[in-house]
């Protein structure tokens, strides 16, 4: 099959997140002849989110190749390829499904730089996130890659930054783990020009506040603003820090917001239990310990796993009430 | 099966009697304590070394297994280079931070040992791949043994090679003994090369302690890579004369089991003999052979031995790239 390489950048009004992703993946691909896209139902699907939808019909079937259900080899193939100097999104679907490639991700991609004089410039895209779809689709996965040597974790949250950070990633040379929660496909946004790009390791302030912080990323962003919302009418100002990426951490950001407020609240949806959260919370009080008016509060999800019954699905998580309490805590001390 | 002109068949010898010298030095080394982390011994298996990175080019890639020294010699690194990784210094393939289950050099077109069992055949499945995007003529070989032929991700790999057509060539360096366990002990269906024609892959069951056997059947295997006609799957049977790991004290095999191998199907005591015959070397000759290799391999012991540790600083050099968090 021919590959078209006519770049249809048609401008998308308002576009979804998924289609902010098909926008950064495009202009990479036009560019850099080496990136191509792996995984299952990419190409008359466009994959489960419509994320590269358009995009094998665009650049052909070589660039955009569908994979049996093979989690283990889809992960290989994108090293192997990656190592030999192609630069391969690899997508998982769900990121519950890396768990049958965990040795290619933790134990392979991650530490082939650091002993093989080599690169692994490879991007794991996957759906995350709490939604409906039960336990086997649910799993919140970001601490065990953010905790891993070698590997970086984006965790966009609007469409802006999915684009920014895709192309960043698709510039360096190492292997990302881009994370798009399940709930935000739908969502629509501004998206920047071809010279956009979002570097990892730095945060974004996404609302103003005058008396406490709220860091957080992902959808978990979403449920913070309509929090700060109602807190605001109760006369509490919250700001609202989005991480955008959990490795490179921005720890700086943190710590301005400790030094800032000295009341902060952390807050995402896996299990509190050795949670991205824990991190932030440790190192946050061991660099500014001096600096905080009382504990930093931790809100995240429950021990145990996800439920399909939409009720339990949303007890497992913060929710807006959860978060206002954890504000008026730390504003208590 | 015809032999290869002299030049090109003393070089073979030359080097299985390199790598049987380099092993059976490092585990005496290993015992020592020298080798950090201790290692995995090839004797016995130097024809499937030696037979496949003959038959292919320089700029092929192959990843390995966590027994990788045969092939990381037999792939052109200096036993020098490797020795010294063993030592864990500076100068070693890796720097020092592999050690013998980690042999590695992506630039040079070798995709790393590794510590995972049947973890290669995946990372050499995707060079291929690389290779088919690129449209280079190159093939990639990705070694396993009989205990990774069990494993079900080298299964997927496989499935992936064949409907994509890739320019692969698994080798099963099969020893027989995973650990302790026995292949035949594990292995359904028995027959390895039959398995691989499941999943609809050109496949042998070949003698792996005859190097040229495994030279002519990689050979083929490449030509029909390069020809666009996909992967090859070749289980090359073998034996391991030492311990799966250095210090072993092995109850799972027969003394008498490891002297017939040794003294009936000796890789490197067969090609001596077809060298004789033909005429290439004397006895005098082979000898002689012999012992440039000892002085190679007593060269690298004490390269190895007077190489700078790494310095301990350069322990986040190469984590990642740092790139990430640059503005582009």
């Amino acid at each position: 099959m021919t590959t078209t390489t006519t770049t249809t950048t048609a401008k998308v009004q308002n576009p979804s997140y998924s289609e902010a992703f098909q926008s950064g993946v495009r202009e990479e691909m036009t560019r850099n002849p080496g990136i191509f896209i792996l995984g299952t139902d990419l190409i008359e699907r466009g994959g489960h989110f419509a994320q590269v939808k358009g995009i094998a019909q665009e650049f052909g079937h070589e660039r955009v190749k569908d994979s049996p259900i093979s989690e283990a080899a889809m992960v290989a193939a994108g090293v192997g390829a990656a190592m030999y100097g192609c630069h391969p999104i690899v997508d998982l679907n769900f990121i519950d499904f890396a768990f049958g490639a965990m040795d290619e991700i933790l134990n392979q991609a991650a530490k082939i730089r650091f002993m093989f004089n080599g690169k692994v410039p490879l991007v794991i895209r996957a759906t995350s996130g709490v939604a409906l779809g039960g336990a086997h689709h649910c799993n919140s996965l970001e601490a065990l890659f953010a905790s891993t040597p070698g590997l970086s974790v984006a965790v966009p949250s609007t469409p802006m930054d999915v684009k920014g950070l895709i192309k960043t990633a698709l510039r360096a040379e190492d292997p990302v783990i881009f994370l798009m929660h399940k709930k935000l496909s739908g969502i629509r946004g501004e998206i920047a020009g071809e010279n956009y790009f979002v570097p990892f390791g730095k945060a974004k302030s996404v609302r103003e506040g005058k008396d406490a912080a709220i860091i957080s990323y992902g959808y978990s962003i979403v449920t913070a603003q309509k929090a700060a919302q109602a807190l605001e009418a109760e006369g509490i100002s919250v700001e609202i820090i989005d991480l955008r990426t959990l490795f490179p951490l921005d720890e700086e950001a943190i710590n301005n917001a400790v030094k800032k407020y000295g009341r902060v609240v952390v807050l995402d949806e896996a299990p509190v239990f050795g949670s991205i959260t824990a991190e932030i919370a440790a190192t946050a009080t061991e660099r500014n310990f001096s600096s905080l008016k009382g504990p930093i509060v931790r809100v995240g999800g429950v021990r145990a796993p996800i439920s399909a019954n939409p009720a339990m699905a949303d007890a497992a998580i913060p929710t807006v009430a959860s978060i206002m309490t954890a504000v008026k805590k730390v504003m208590s001390y | 099966m015809s032999i290869p002109d002299k030049a090109t068949s003393l070089a073979l010898l030359r080097e299985m009697m390199v790598i049987r010298d380099f092993e059976e030095t490092a585990d005496k080394l290993s015992l020592r304590g020298k080798v950090s982390g201790g290692m995995h011994n090839s004797s016995g298996q130097e024809a499937v070394a030696v037979g496949v990175l003959s038959a292919l080019d320089k700029f092929d890639v192959i990843a390995s297994t966590h027994r990788s020294h045969h092939h990381t010699l037999a792939k052109g690194f200096t036993p020098r280079e490797i020795m010294a990784e063993l030592f864990t210094r500076a100068t070693g393939i890796s720097g020092g931070r592999g050690a013998s289950m980690h042999l590695g050099d992506v630039e040079r077109g070798h995709f790393g040992g590794n510590g995972i069992v049947g973890a290669g055949v995946g990372i050499a499945m995707g060079a291929a791949l690389g290779i088919q995007q690129k449209g280079d003529k190159k093939v990639s070989v990705g070694f396993v043994g009989d205990g990774g032929m069990n494993t079900g991700r080298t299964w997927e790999a496989i499935n992936m090679a064949v409907i994509w057509k890739l320019p692969l060539i698994v080798i099963v360096d099969n020893n027989q003994y995973a650990v302790e366990t026995f292949v035949g002990r594990v292995t359904g269906g028995g027959d390895l090369a039959k398995r691989a024609e499941g999943f609809g892959m050109k496949a042998f069951n070949i003698d792996g302690m005859d190097v040229l056997e495994v030279r002519k059947y990689t050979s083929e295997a490449r030509a029909r890579a390069l020809a666009g006609e996909g992967p090859t799957f070749i289980n090359a049977l073998t034996y391991r004369y030492y311990g799966h790991n250095v210090g072993e004290k092995g109850q799972y095999r027969t003394l008498e089991e490891i002297e017939q191998w040794r003294t009936t199907k000796d890789p490197i005591d067969r090609f001596i003999k077809v060298v004789l015959d033909a005429g290439y070397a004397s006895q005098a000759e082979v000898d002689e052979l012999r012992a440039s290799v000892r002085a190679e391999i007593e060269d690298a012991v004490a390269f190895a031995d007077s190489s700078p540790e790494p310095d301990v600083s350069t322990i986040y050099d190469d984590v990642d790239s740092g790139m990430l968090g640059v503005q582009l």
